[in-house]
Formats: structure tokens, C-alpha cells, sequence
């Protein structure tokens, strides 16, 4: 069980948060505009990598913020925290 | 049969305190610092279970955790009674009962001994191959051998016994109190650092403590000697916390660990009333060092089962530590110098031992020597290659080995005894390493995995034999040194430490030993625990099984309650060798927690009974108790469901409550409903994109209900959203779906919309809702809020007004979940009870009824409302509901809404809600129950299902809700519910069954 630096709150344990999947998937501005399988892509297509994953986090049972985290799935290592918006570290 | 074999010099037993304790009914005496095991072995009780597989009569065998035989049940009563306790560890207190595993009717005449004749019939993978065919006498066959599957008995009742979970912060766990383990934590301890050190003895200096022999020598004294003062010296640290009894179970990443500390087990049963049995700590460590030792192999040949088969390493501590005798005729078997020390030992105290079997050439360490001068006789280049005895080792059989080791030569010689010895090396207990993550390394010279420095994960050390470092001198100077970098120390009070100590040269390891008998006529057990014999390894082999993974599962080799923590290095070693495979290449099986079995008491620690989950109750819960209501769970909520009047069950209190609410006025606690007050100057637009319908022009002071859904296009939520001001609303979601409902929107906010300006509130505890349904709640209202003009004009249906109960602050909505004239009153919650009395009393001429779950089910249901969650499941769109007219079909976007014309949600096949009745007026049918057009064609195509179904007492009819494939346009269309003994005529109708006009909302 790993510890993630809340970039809102500090060290806490993992306990507290929930993970959102694949981080840095923008919801598309005019959906309409979308061809059925664009709009598949956003929908529905996720990476599940063994390595470096950029993901979303939510500090459920803290703070409630979601933020980013870049964690090496093979290893649990979490490599970087950064606020929703920013911008992410270069791979 | 019954004798002292207890010898009278001992540092560690108090002699003076004589416990009593029983072992299968039979009265026995032991000594303060006993384990049951070394109390058996001091009254000559060698047999204490019977193996698995084929009841073979089985002996202690070890000392410690790993033991595999010597498991027992302890007690008998039916909520205490534990199973596979290892006699090695449980310590003796007064009165503790213990029996033996596995044999009926008793361990000396054990009825599934037979086994042992039929073993030839029961080789590895018998019940996969044997109980294939015929298929239909699997349920014959599951109930024998689950009468014979697993070891002792559980506890038939609940366990009242207490555990406790503590939370540990530390900047050094030192796992392990051997010499490595005390040198470490000093270590830790001097440097200032916030340390713990746990052992899962009673004592610390694991095999040290006990080794009284002048060749181990640091800084000019006995190794035990200068261990004691340094242990002793450990009380001088404040910030050092030793936890005896406390056995690492598991070590997670980022150094998280958990250990279970046992508390009373060790007291006997009086002494432990009103105390914590088990606690189970959650360690967050910044540093880890292992020290948790190694553990002694056996040797593999043919009987090497019997009673009276001990690790050498054991007899030792049996004898250096507790002061018993394992036999009185012993012999030692070894491919190392271990045996030896074993040997001194025993000739220190009196018995001298009769040969060792020594499968190497010779040996020139200072240990053989002193053993040799001692006079013992040692049978080189030799081999046992069976035994005799049937509960209890009497004679075994020697031959000579040849130069390559892979066969023996000449003839048997039979030697006769009553214990023998045996030593295959050391295994270091890698098993935490890995456990976080470390990887192995194969070390050829010595047949050893030990951990490897560069794939270790950051933050932690294995110190000591763990780390395969097995002589004094290497396990003092390497910790230090290792230490002295891992801990960033400068210097250390050991700097310039001394030490003496012999040096083992020469090395043989055979896996399988050779025997003058082809493999198929000989038993050599690898577990023994599970009966796995070196052929069952061959045979998987043999079968086409590779990976060590499969071989293991297939021979069930490794997997009893000690994990095979003594013979799984064995079964890789002849893997290895049938295979020409090089073990390292091999690798090992996987190393799971818990390294020792952890009672589920531990586990779950307080959180039983009531505490096993957290309950959520109504501001107005007590009121609803004292009035007999039954509940229902509803997520975390308590419920009211129905309530019950004279005796009534539920469909006569249903159908009695529903009637009232028609006829004249029910109330409803409807507080569990999700409330989320929504604030900003962004609220409209926010509510535009996260409903389907539009919220722009909803005028302040009005209601409107909202259909939410998740971006694939499906029903997610819904409920009635107001507007208290221009830049505030308050929104209602399910019961179920509020915390969910308030998490996704929250998402939305932060993730995607972080430009509006939009903030969001939970207020489900803060406010009560009060819901007042029927033709009377309107004159019932009058009399609570007499100042409050009720007139439609004034107060119409999907409105709201701010006004006040007795001073206090409310909201009252008229909104309608049941289609009649209602009210739902919004007030604190603290005064929500108070105010249901006085709408109860102003009630009480119009026969205001309380209602539950179960009625407001039933009622909306007649109005055809759907509640998200039962008639919806996460695939149905809107238009599948029927519910098109709430699309804002020319508003830009909302969530889900390009989801409503993928090819897939346009398809018209799809299953859309629909209203049922039925043929005879009388049958309700079941919820769940499948819907079929036609039963004769197979297979029979089920084309939906029944979602919601009522006896309606309003239409005195049932009526049910249900999904069904292009349900929209089979209006009329008559189905068949195919039930066990009847089929039940319904026809398709519209979802409105009562009061299609709306008109009783204004009544």
C-alpha cells in the first residue's frame, strides 16, 4: 500500500484516495461533431500499461481534490503529483 | 512409555514452576518456558499426528514456525477451540488441552492409516484423474472428500474473545531478535533513531542465546554471553520498543508491514479474562532491516517421516534450551557441520550420540574435529537409505555413496535407535524480501536464493543468515558494516569487534539421495504436511508439468498451513536436477503473506457485530422504532419498510398504508434522499450540463425534476432539483446514489469545467425531509403553517416556499413521488423529530399514516415512476424509459448526450420499459422473473424481465413494471412468465396505471 503526496494536503496513505483512471483524456468540446467512433475513442479506450501511466487520483477521504499522479505500474513508484491543470512532468 | 527425559542443568526453563497440561486426555507435566512440543519430547511423546494424505504417524520435527507435522487442536470448547497450532510454538501455560489432527479414533489407532497400504493407488494428482467420470457423481463424490479434506476442527460458535488493530510510525523495524537482529536494533537505537524490534519468541537471541561452545568467541567470551549483555543493554534505549510474541505476517511496498502480537495465548485461561487476545500492527516503517534468520533442511530419502526424525538444529535447541532429551539413543544423519554442534551438544549434557552419517568425504573444521576427539563415530561418504519403525523411529539402514554421489554401493548396515538427527543445510527465510518486492538470487556454491543487493527495493536491508550469511564472524562484521551505510552512521559502539568462531569448509548437497531401491518402492516425503513424496515431484514431471508453479499446485507440494517452509528448496533441487535445469534459471514459487497463518480474529480486529459496518439513521429513526417499524437497509440507511399494526405482515400493512395515502394522507421520512446545495454564479449552466432537461429559465422559488446520465448515455440518477435563489439551488438524489451522485459531480468541476464558478454541498445529515402525500396533506399542512397561503395560485404543484415551524427555519416543496396532492417538508435535522409529532397530531383526524419503503414502492409504481437502480441497471437510455420528453434535444451538449445516437443506443431492439398486467388480476408476479413470447421454440428466447410488481389495492389489481426488447411498440402484446410450476399470462401495457390525467396532483 503506497503513500501519495496529496499535493493539497501532504503524505497520506493510499486508503484515502480513489483512483480515476488514465489521466489527460480532455472531454471533447462539441461531442456532436464527433463521429460515432471518435466518440468511442473518448469514451471507452483506456491504457492499462505495465510502466510509466499517468493517472487521476481523488483524495476521497481527505480533502475530496482530484489531482495527477505519475506512478510506474510495474513497481508502484510514484514518480510525480501535480495539480489538475498543470502540466505534466515530460516522460 | 512414559519417562523424564528432562536434564537438570538449564538456564532457560524455570524448573521450580511445574505446569500441568493434557495432551489427548492424558495428564502430563511440563516446566514454565516449555512449548508444548519440548514438554511432549521431555515425556517421550514423539507421535503426535497423523499426515494428510495417507495418516502416516507423524513427530515433531522442529523447533520453531516451519514445523509441518506437529500441529494440533487446542481445547475443545466450541467457540475457542484453535486448529493447526504448531506444538513447536504455543507455549505451555496451566491446563492448556491439546489433541491431536487427523486420525480417528485416535492418533495410536488411527482408522485412515489404511491410506498408508493404498499409497501406491494415490499417487499425485489422484482426485483430478480419478473423480473426472461419470460427471453426474461429482455431488457424490464432493461429500466424501470434503469429510476428508482439511486438518482439524473449526469453532462452531463465535469467538468472544477481543482483537485489537494498532497503527505503528517508525524510522527503523528491526523483524527478527537473533544476533543480527539485536546488533541492528542497538544500531538503530544508539543513532537516536525511533526504532522497533519484534521476535516471534518469548525470548530474543534467537539460535545464539542458547550456543554455549567455546569456539564461538566475540570479544573474549562465549557468543551467548556477550549476546545476553547486549540484549540486557537494550533497556537502556527510551526509543526502542521490543515486541516479543509478535510475528511478522506480511511486508507490503512502501515498507507498510503488518504483525501479530499475541498477547495471551501464552496465559493460562484465567489469567486472560477481560485482555486482548491477538493485536495486529500496521506498521509504516521509513527503514526495514530483515533479520528473520534461516531455517535447517531436512534430508530426502526413503521414510524420512518417521516419529523420531528431528532437525539437528532442534535437538540442540531441545537440548541447550530446554533441557530435554529427544531420545536416548540418537543418531545423526548430515551433508554439513551443523550436526556436530548438535553432536556436543548431547555429549555436554550426557548422551552420547551413536553415529553420524556424514554424505561428504570428510571434513577438517574445527567443529568435526572436536567432535572426532570427543570420541563420536562418524560413518563418511555415507547414506541413510531407509528406516524402520511405525510410530517411532527404531533402527535406519546405511550404505555406502558412490564417488558421483547418484548412487550407493555395498551393502545395507542397520543401525539401531530411538531418534535420529538430520541436517541438509540452511534455507534463509527470504520469504519478506520478497514478499516486497526483492528478487532472488541463486548462490551455487552453497545451493542457496538469497536476496539480491540490486534488486532490492529502496529503503530496506536483509542482515544476517536471512541475507545468507551463515558463519558468527561474517553475520557480526557484515550487519555492522552493511548497517553503518544503510543507517549513515560514522561509527558504531562496535567498531574494532572481535570474533572466534570455526569455519565450515567442505559442502556436499544431494537433493534426492540415492537408494539401492528404484524410486517407485521408496518414500521419500518433501512435505510433509501434505504427504509429497520426491515421486509424486518425478511424476508430475514425467506428466508434462514445467513450471514450478504448476508442479507444486499438481503434487499440492508447499501448500499446508506451513507453506512448505522446510522442503520447498527440495522439491525446486530435484526439479532442477531431472530437468538439467540450473535452479537459479528455475527460480522459486511465490512467496505470499502471511508467513504464519493469522487467526481471522486478528484480521477483523473490533470491526464485528455492530462494528462491522457503519449504520446511517434519520433524525425522526427513534420515533420510527418506538411505532414498530420494520427496516430495510438502504445503502448505510435504516429504513423504515412498512409498519406493522396488530399483528398484520407486510402486504396487509402495505396495502393498508397504501389505501390511506390515497384516501386520505401518509407520511413519509424521506430524509435519507441525497441533498446537495449548489452555489455560484455558474449554478444554471452547470445544471444544463450535467441534466438532460434545461434549467436556464427555471423561475426562483420552482422545482423541476432532472434525468441524469453517465457520459455512455444511461440512466445514472435523478431527483428534483430547486431553485432557492438566482445563484442557488438545492438538488435531491436517490438514497443509494447521493455519495456517488456529489463524487461525479465534483469530478466534472474540478476536472473538465474548472472554469465555472460552482460550489458543492452536502446537506443530506443537515436537513429532515418530511413528505406529506394525499387528498387531506393540504388541510394537515394548514394546521402546521397557518400562516402560509396553500392556494394553487400562491403554491402550486413543483414549488417551494421558505417558511417557519415553532420559530424554526423550513422549506417546504410541493412535490409528488406518488402523484397525489404533496408536500415535502425540508427542515434541520435536530428538530425534524419534533415537527413529525406535531404533522402526526395535526394528522390525526384525517388518519395521517405513516408509511415505509415498501408503500412508496408500490405507489409510484401505479403512477408508472421509475426508481434508478430497480427498474434501471445501468443500460437503459432515457428513451428506453419511454422518458423522450425530458431530452433538451436543442441544447448544445450535456453529459451522455452525444451517447443518445451511437448506432447502438438508436438500435429499436433494445429493451425498454414497459407496464404489465396480468391475466388473472390476482397474480403478482415476481420481480426478476423473465418474460418469453413463446415456451415451445428452444431455446426459448427471454425477451425482458419484470423490474417492479405490486398488488395494488387502489385498482385492486396487480400491476407491474418490466423491460422487454422493442417493448414500445408491443402495446397490447400478450407474454408468457414462465414460472417452476406455472406459466403466467401478462399483457403489455402503458407504464401509467392510475390517475393517467394528473389529476389528483391538484385534488
Amino acid at each position: 500500500m503506497f503513500i501519495i503526496n496529496c499535493p493539497y494536503c501532504g503524505e497520506r496513505d493510499q486508503t484515502e484516495f480513489s483512483c480515476g483512471g488514465e489521466a489527460h483524456i480532455e472531454r471533447p468540446k462539441q461531442p456532436t461533431e464527433l463521429s460515432d467512433d471518435q466518440w468511442a475513442e473518448y469514451l471507452f479506450m483506456r491504457k492499462n500499461i505495465k510502466g510509466v501511466q499517468f493517472e487521476r487520483w481523488n483524495h476521497a477521504h481527505g480533502c475530496r481534490k482530484w489531482f495527477n499522479m505519475v506512478r510506474d505500474t510495474s513497481n508502484d513508484k510514484i514518480q510525480a503529483v501535480y495539480k489538475m491543470g498543470e502540466k505534466p512532468p515530460v516522460k | 512409555m512414559s519417562k523424564n527425559l528432562r536434564i537438570n542443568k538449564n538456564n532457560f526453563i524455570d524448573q521450580t514452576t511445574r505446569i500441568s497440561f493434557k495432551f489427548n486426555g492424558q495428564k502430563l507435566f511440563g516446566y514454565k518456558g516449555d512449548t508444548l512440543a519440548s514438554a511432549l519430547l521431555a515425556n517421550n511423546i514423539h507421535l503426535v499426528g497423523r499426515s494428510f494424505k495417507y495418516h502416516r504417524p507423524r513427530g515433531i520435527m522442529t523447533c520453531g514456525s516451519e514445523e509441518p507435522n506437529a500441529i494440533v487442536q487446542i481445547g475443545n470448547d466450541p467457540s475457542l477451540t484453535d486448529p493447526n497450532v504448531r506444538a513447536t510454538e504455543i507455549e505451555l501455560y496451566e491446563g492448556l488441552d491439546a489433541s491431536s489432527q487427523n486420525c480417528w479414533p485416535s492418533v495410536n489407532f488411527d482408522i485412515g492409516g489404511i491410506n498408508n497400504f493404498l499409497s501406491p493407488l494415490l499417487p499425485a494428482g489422484f482426485y483430478y484423474k480419478t473423480f473426472m467420470w461419470p460427471a453426474s457423481f461429482w455431488e457424490k463424490y464432493e461429500y466424501f472428500i470434503r469429510h476428508s479434506a482439511g486438518l482439524g476442527k473449526a469453532p462452531t460458535k463465535s469467538d468472544p474473545d477481543i482483537y485489537d488493530h494498532q497503527y505503528s510510525h517508525c524510522d527503523v523495524l528491526v523483524v527478527g531478535g537473533g544476533i543480527s537482529g539485536i546488533i541492528s536494533a542497538k544500531l538503530s537505537a544508539e543513532k537516536g533513531l525511533d526504532t522497533i524490534l519484534i521476535d516471534d519468541k518469548s525470548f530474543l537471541g534467537g539460535s545464539t542465546i542458547y550456543q554455549e561452545n567455546e569456539c564461538y568467541k566475540i570479544n573474549s567470551v562465549n557468543s551467548n554471553k556477550w549476546l545476553a549483555n547486549e540484549i540486557e543493554s537494550l533497556k537502556n534505549y527510551p526509543n526502542l520498543l521490543v515486541k516479543n510474541r509478535t510475528s511478522l505476517a506480511a511486508f507490503h511496498g512502501y515498507n507498510y508491514l503488518l504483525a501479530r502480537e499475541s498477547l495471551t495465548d501464552h496465559l493460562s485461561v484465567n489469567e486472560r479474562k477481560g485482555k486482548v487476545r491477538q493485536r495486529l500492527w500496521k506498521i509504516r516503517a521509513k527503514k526495514v532491516i530483515i533479520a528473520s534468520g534461516s531455517i535447517e533442511r531436512p534430508l530426502i530419502f526413503s521414510n524420512n517421516d518417521r516419529p523420531g526424525i528431528i532437525l539437528s538444529s532442534s535437538i540442540k535447541k531441545y537440548i541447550d534450551y530446554y533441557g530435554v532429551k529427544t531420545g536416548e539413543n540418537i543418531s545423526l544423519f548430515t551433508n554439513n557441520d551443523s550436526a556436530y554442534e548438535a553432536a556436543i551438544s548431547l555429549y555436554k549434557s550426557g548422551v552420547k550420540v551413536n553415529v553420524i552419517v556424514d554424505i561428504r568425504k570428510n571434513s577438517d573444521s574445527l567443529i568435526v574435529k572436536e567432535a572426532l576427539e570427543l570420541g563420536l563415530k562418524v560413518l563418511w561418504e555415507s547414506s541413510v537409505v531407509d528406516t524402520q519403525g511405525y510410530k517411532r523411529i527404531k533402527s535406519f539402514e546405511v550404505m555406502k555413496l558412490s564417488d558421483d554421489g547418484y548412487n550407493v554401493v555395498g551393502n545395507r548396515s542397520k543401525y539401531s535407535c530411538d531418534c535420529l538427527g538430520i541436517s541438509g543445510g540452511w534455507t534463509p527465510m527470504v520469504h519478506l524480501f520478497t514478499q516486497s518486492g526483492g528478487k532472488l538470487k541463486f548462490r551455487n556454491e552453497d545451493n542457496v536464493f538469497i536476496p539480491d543487493e540490486n534488486k532490492t527495493p529502496s529503503n530496506q536491508i536483509s542482515v544476517g543468515s536471512c541475507n545468507g550469511e551463515f558463519k558468527l564472524n561474517e553475520i557480526v562484521v557484515n550487519t555492522i558494516e552493511n548497517l553503518k551505510s544503510f543507517l549513515s552512521l560514522n561509527n558504531s559502539c562496535y567498531d574494532g569487534i572481535k570474533i572466534i568462531c570455526p569455519d565450515e569448509k567442505s559442502k556436499r548437497n544431494i537433493w534426492l539421495l540415492p537408494s539401492d531401491k528404484p524410486i517407485g518402492k521408496t518414500k521419500p516425503f518433501l512435505d510433509f504436511q501434505n504427504d509429497s513424496t520426491a515421486k509424486d515431484v518425478k511424476l508430475a514431471l514425467r506428466e508434462g508439468f514445467k513450471s514450478i508453479e504448476h508442479v507444486k499446485r499438481y503434487t499440492t507440494t508447499g501448500m499446508g498451513t506451513d507453506q512448505g517452509k522446510l522442503s520447498n528448496m527440495h522439491a525446486l533441487g530435484i526439479i532442477a536436477d531431472t530437468t538439467g535445469t540450473n535452479m537459479g534459471e528455475l527460480g522459486t514459487t511465490t512467496f505470499r503473506p502471511p508467513y504464519t497463518p493469522l487467526t481471522f480474529g486478528a484480521i477483523v480486529g473490533r470491526n464485528v457485530g455492530k462494528f462491522f459496518d457503519h449504520t446511517r439513521k434519520t433524525a425522526i429513526h427513534n420515533w420510527h422504532v418506538k411505532n414498530k417499524a420494520e427496516f430495510e437497509n438502504v445503502g448505510h440507511w435504516k429504513r423504515p419498510w412498512y409498519f406493522p399494526k396488530n399483528g398484520e405482515n407486510m402486504h396487509q400493512a402495505v396495502q393498508r398504508e397504501s389505501k390511506a395515502a390515497r384516501d386520505s394522507a401518509g407520511i413519509l421520512d424521506a430524509s435519507t434522499l441525497g441533498k446537495i446545495d449548489i452555489q455560484g454564479t455558474d449554478s444554471s449552466e452547470f445544471l444544463n450540463r450535467i441534466y438532460t432537461n434545461a434549467w436556464s429559465k427555471l423561475e426562483i422559488g420552482k422545482c423541476r425534476y432532472g434525468l441524469m446520465l453517465n457520459e455512455d448515455g444511461m440512466v445514472y440518477d435523478d431527483g428534483v432539483t430547486t431553485r432557492l435563489g438566482e445563484n442557488h439551488y438545492i438538488m435531491t438524489t436517490t438514497t443509494g446514489g447521493a455519495a456517488n451522485v456529489l463524487s461525479k459531480l465534483e469530478d466534472y468541476l474540478q476536472t473538465e469545467w474548472p472554469e465555472l464558478d460552482v460550489y458543492l454541498t452536502t446537506v443530506t445529515d443537515q436537513y429532515s425531509t418530511i413528505s406529506i402525500c394525499g387528498p387531506n396533506s393540504k388541510k394537515i399542512l394548514a394546521k402546521i403553517v397557518p400562516g402560509l397561503d396553500l392556494s394553487d395560485n400562491n403554491f402550486p404543484h413543483m414549488s417551494f416556499k421558505n417558511t417557519k415551524i415553532s420559530n424554526v427555519n423550513c422549506r417546504i416543496m410541493r412535490i409528488s413521488f406518488t402523484g397525489e396532492h404533496s408536500y415535502e417538508i425540508n427542515i434541520q435535522s435536530n428538530y425534524a423529530e419534533d415537527v413529525w409529532i406535531k404533522c402526526m397530531e395535526a394528522g390525526k383526524e384525517f388518519n395521517l399514516t405513516p408509511y415505509g419503503t415498501e408503500t412508496m414502492h408500490l405507489l409510484r409504481a401505479e403512477k408508472g415512476f421509475i426508481i434508478t437502480g430497480q427498474d434501471t441497471d445501468g443500460t437503459l437510455t432515457p428513451s428506453d424509459l419511454q422518458m423522450d420528453w425530458i431530452i433538451g434535444k436543442r441544447k448544445f451538449d450535456f453529459i451522455g448526450k452525444r451517447s443518445l445516437y451511437r448506432s447502438d443506443t438508436i438500435r429499436e431492439d433494445r429493451k425498454q420499459l414497459v407496464g404489465l398486467l396480468t391475466e388473472d388480476p390476482k397474480e403478482v408476479l415476481e420481480e426478476g422473473a423473465q418474460l418469453v413470447e413463446n415456451i415451445n421454440k428452444k431455446p426459448i428466447e427471454m425477451l425482458g424481465h419484470v423490474t417492479s410488481s405490486y398488488f395494488s389495492p387502489n385498482l385492486n389489481k396487480s400491476i407491474a413494471l418490466a423491460v422487454v426488447k422493442s417493448g414500445k411498440k408491443l402495446k397490447g402484446k400478450k407474454l408468457i412468465v414462465p414460472m417452476e410450476n406455472k406459466n403466467i399470462n401478462v399483457t403489455i401495457t402503458d407504464t401509467v396505471f392510475y390517475d393517467k390525467e394528473n389529476k389528483r396532483l391538484n385534488a
